[in-house]
């Protein structure tokens, strides 16, 4: 090993707790199916829950922009996580929630295609699913 | 379409904070054209302490608009949004609870 490489190493070495600040789950965002993103997140077969509220139009005409509103009402609530299964790439955002925020999230998606939207929960360490189905008119994830 | 600045609304409703924050970002794909730019974190932050942190994929809209619910709260408080994306890309915003 040279001098050279050996103070890149260092730089690199350095420069990685400033990067694990924004932790971001690449292996989950580039999961292609809705089950090996949970995987990742560690969140596989998460059970069915009706506490789980998901308002989403049936019908979205423009795939590159579909509002969903997200809430959990099961106690201890600790993160959810928004899933489109026909997407390229399933899994569309991850949100944690502190001490101080409500389990509440309303955000806009790109839907592909006609697709089972699934909002999974994570509360006491255990997952938890609901599922709606948005039919799209116009994909939006292309262009 | 280039990144741009953030705009942020927070204000008191039913004893909560409603927080409504809009981030000014193409949130390209892989299949586009423009190739694959977009926001990985974004941190809601009430008077510097972290309340939600998210990572978003490629699938969020172009423009991303959030809306997040603090518990509680008060007017005066401060609240902040940050984002960072894939090209290493950072914005900020800030104010208070009206």
């Amino acid at each position: 090993m040279t001098r050279r490489s050996l103070l890149v190493l260092l730089g690199v070495l350095l420069a990685k707790p400033l990067a694990a600040l924004a932790a971001w789950n690449e292996t989950a965002f580039g999961a292609k199916s809705a089950a090996d993103a949970l995987k990742s997140l560690g969140a596989a077969s998460p059970a069915p829950s009706t506490d789980i509220v998901i308002e989403a139009p049936q019908i979205a005409e423009n795939g590159a922009v579909v509002p969903i509103e997200v809430s959990s009402n099961i106690p201890g609530t600790t993160s959810l996580a928004v899933l489109i299964e026909k997407n390229p790439f399933p899994l569309a955002g991850r949100f944690e929630f502190k001490e101080g925020a409500l389990p509440f999230v309303k955000l806009n998606v790109k839907m592909g295609e006609s697709s089972d939207v699934h909002v999974v929960v994570v509360a006491g360490g255990k997952p938890y699913v609901a599922t709606r189905e948005i039919k799209v008119t116009i994909g939006g994830c292309g262009g | 379409m280039a990144v741009g600045p953030m705009k942020m609304r927070a204000t008191i409703a039913g004893g909560n904070t409603d927080v409504r924050v809009l981030m000014v970002h193409p949130m390209t794909t892989a299949q586009m054209k423009e190739g694959l730019h977009h926001i990985k974190n974004v941190v809601v932050k009430q008077n510097g302490r972290t309340v939600v942190e998210a990572e978003i994929g490629q699938a969020i809209s172009r423009n991303p608009v959030f809306f997040f619910r603090l518990k509680g709260g008060a007017k005066g408080d401060k609240i902040e949004v940050s984002w960072l994306d894939n090209k290493g890309e950072t914005n900020k915003v800030d104010g208070v609870v009206a």
